[in-house]
């Protein structure tokens, strides 16, 4: 347990033996280390049970932003809630700066507090709408930094509302929720997370409530801040196209596990398991005008993947086109596919048939060396 | 098929009001989808909620006209904006349907699909019973919803499975123009495509007009014949979805295109637009969008927002209301020409 010694950073990444893209930018502060959370369907003893969350592990690094993408109900929600400490863990580990946490106590989950911070998806229901913006920003600076005095804490909330660039401040300060934008509260959401002065900013779906025009701007404010105060952020959403411009290393999740992972860049435009390519597939494409969507290019959504614990093999065989008789038995494992990729499909060499011969070449290439 | 012209909305509120559609222009053909992009509170769906009658007081309509010309009316065309109450309900879904958006919360939560769907199949076309019924099941045949699921309620439904079905009440009664408002946007991007692709099939098929409204340009350039920009209450561009992407004239279409992340191909240099809408409780001068221009000179104040051909040419296909930037072929960045 010596704090943040090297092999802890290589196994960040997991039991899979790749160093995550995001180690590039800064130390490891918080680690996920095999988390689950399962959710009982009901109240009998023979109720089933829903793995929301199985063995996801990855680390979160200053000044890098780390991607989590997925569809609705595909847990990645239930993780940030998990890191922030706001759900129990069934079991696995979070750590900060390689210390187990045991957020039980109020008093541990405050201090804890103090570095985690979340922002999250819809604006319009996390400011409470009897209380002014100042308010909003004046809790954390009190409770969470401590500061006292009337000028000290002004100081601070003036500080950090033009940090997220509303200005003037003194107009904002004075404003309720209902008299600002979806962009607008959405800054005042990051700003009282910003007010506790985090390590680490758990972003929601920060951005798919509010307008496409708007959505860039915000990000850009995000990764500025991860710039000035290297922050390191965990980016939640369903976007994989924006988690190409600003993350460093992405996850895909399906039903609860982590399918993929891989820098952003190479990820997004050379997918190797069959849902990222789904995924991929599915996004808006303008440069296409019509022609993937007049020929009908048939994807089958017909049914979601069950995450119900009782399930076998791997939880996308259902849909995969790709599924033989052994995914439908075996669940596979996420294996290293290059030494900053990792997938868990059985069918990789079929699926990706490029990205995988890339990876054995490596593989030669470190065994002559 | 459906011609607005010269629409004008204002929300009475004290003072002058707030002016939500001024003086839109826009047509609709046989067979065509039409795109109606802008960001929230640009007066996109007021604008296609008032030409369908819908809206309520503090709206009111101030000015213009709106024809309707379908195969079962005189053919003329009729003018909706003239209906008595009565001819409103024959017009109303017979021809022109919509889809309203959050389709999530719009299915009524304690009745059954079946029965929602009978209910419109009734009040629109009085069919005997069993003959409703088999037209109810048929709809979600179309849509590609198992029969059985007549027997559900809304929330036995997924997301995905409760926008089929707003979409097969939609066709219920085989309207001749769909107006849907954002009704892939609560969904996600795999269940959106599937829709979208159902979408296209359906109006290949049946052959019914579309008004799409979305925020979402990207997805409009894919689906979309035609494209209406719209900013603080006004068309500022119309185009076909091809010219919109190749050659775009308005410096906020720019802006726009400029703002989505792009999965494919090389990493752009992402803009977005700076600053937010105007208020609409004041009058405004000129272009609404000098604030956050950045071709914005003075003569941009005092100027003329009707839409013109772009570039100098008479080319009625591709209109802007910006007489100061042109198009460019490259589709970067574009000179001003004074």
């Amino acid at each position: 347990m010596s704090g943040q010694a090297p092999e802890r950073q290589e196994r960040s990444g997991g039991p899979v033996a790749i160093r995550s893209p995001a180690a590039d930018r800064g130390a490891l502060v918080l680690e996920a280390v095999q988390l689950c959370k399962d959710f009982r369907l009901g109240r009998r003893r023979d109720a089933a049970v829903l793995a929301a969350v199985s063995d996801v592990s990855f680390g979160l690094y200053r000044g890098a932003v780390v991607a989590l993408v997925g569809e609705s109900g595909s847990g990645k929600s239930t993780v940030a809630r998990l890191l922030a400490g706001q759900d129990e863990l069934t079991s696995g580990e979070v750590r900060l700066d390689g210390r187990a946490m045991h957020l039980d106590h109020r008093k541990a989950f405050r201090s804890y507090k103090r570095d985690v911070q979340m922002v999250f998806q819809d604006p319009f229901a996390s400011l409470n709408p009897v209380h002014t913006v100042r308010y909003h920003l004046e809790r954390p600076v009190r409770l969470q930094r401590g500061t006292k005095g009337r000028a000290a804490v002004e100081t601070e909330i003036v500080r950090v509302i033009s940090e997220v660039e509303l200005k003037p401040a003194q107009q904002y300060l004075a404003k309720y929720p209902h008299e600002l934008s979806g962009g607008q509260r959405q800054r005042v959401a990051i700003a009282r997370a910003l007010a506790a002065h985090p390590r680490v900013l758990l972003a929601d779906e920060p951005v798919s409530m509010l307008d496409v025009s708007i959505r860039l701007e915000v990000l850009a404010l995000l990764d500025g801040l991860r710039q000035q105060r290297d922050l390191a952020v965990l980016y939640i959403t369903h976007d994989i196209a924006s988690a190409r411009y600003f993350a460093d290393e992405t996850l895909v999740m399906y039903a609860g596990e982590i399918v993929e992972r891989g820098p952003s860049e190479e990820l997004t435009q050379r997918p190797a398991h069959p849902y990222t390519q789904l995924l991929v597939a599915s996004a808006p494409d303008p440069d296409a005008l019509g022609s993937t969507l007049r020929t009908g290019t048939k994807v089958s959504a017909r049914q979601a993947g069950s995450a119900l614990a009782s399930v076998k093999g791997c939880r996308f065989s259902a849909r995969c086109p790709l599924a033989d008789e052994r995914c439908r038995r075996e669940a596979p494992p996420l294996v290293a596919i290059g030494p900053r990729r990792a997938a868990a499909c059985w069918r990789l060499d079929v699926a990706a048939p490029d990205v995988m011969s890339d990876n054995r070449q490596e593989g030669d290439e470190c065994m002559r060396a | 098929m459906l011609e607005i012209r010269g629409l004008s909305i204002t929300y009475l509120a004290t003072g002058s009001g707030v002016r939500a559609v001024h003086d839109v222009d826009l047509s609709l053909r046989p067979g065509e989808v039409v795109g109606l992009a802008g960001e929230s509170g640009s007066g996109k769906s007021t604008l296609a909620y008032g030409a369908c009658r819908l809206l309520r007081p503090p709206a009111v309509i101030t000015a213009g006209s709106v024809i309707y010309r379908g195969r079962r009316v005189e053919p003329g065309g009729v003018e909706v904006l003239d209906q008595s109450a009565a001819q409103l309900r024959a017009l109303r879904w017979r021809e022109i349907a919509i889809v309203f958006q959050s389709a999530m919360n719009a299915l009524n939560p304690v009745l059954r699909v079946r029965d929602q769907l009978v209910d419109v199949i009734d009040a629109h076309l009085r069919l005997p019973r069993d003959e409703a019924h088999e037209r109810a099941a048929s709809l979600l045949d179309l849509v590609g919803i198992p029969r059985d699921r007549l027997a559900s309620y809304p929330h036995e439904l997924s997301g995905g499975m409760r926008q089929r079905v707003m979409i097969a009440m939609a066709l219920a009664v085989d309207p001749e123009i769909v107006i849907m408002d954002e009704p892939t946007t609560a969904l996600d991007v795999v269940v959106q495509r599937e829709i979208l692709s159902q979408i296209v099939e359906l109006k290949e098929r049946l052959g019914f007009s579309i008004l799409f409204i979305t925020h979402d340009l990207s997805l409009l350039l894919e689906l979309a014949d035609r494209i209406a920009v719209m900013y603080a209450g006004q068309l500022v561009e119309v185009a076909s979805a091809a010219d919109l992407h190749k050659r775009p004239a308005h410096p906020y279409t720019r802006g726009l295109l400029n703002s989505f992340p792009s999965l494919r191909g090389p990493r752009r240099e992402l803009a977005g637009i700076p600053g937010s809408p105007p208020d609409l409780r004041s009058p405004l001068e000129g272009c609404p969008f000098v604030p956050r221009c950045g071709f914005a000179t003075p003569a941009c104040l005092e100027v003329d927002m009707r839409l013109a051909p772009v570039g100098g040419s008479d080319d009625q296909s591709h209109v802007s209301s910006c007489p100061f930037v042109s198009p460019d072929e490259a589709g970067g960045t574009g000179a001003v020409d004074q």
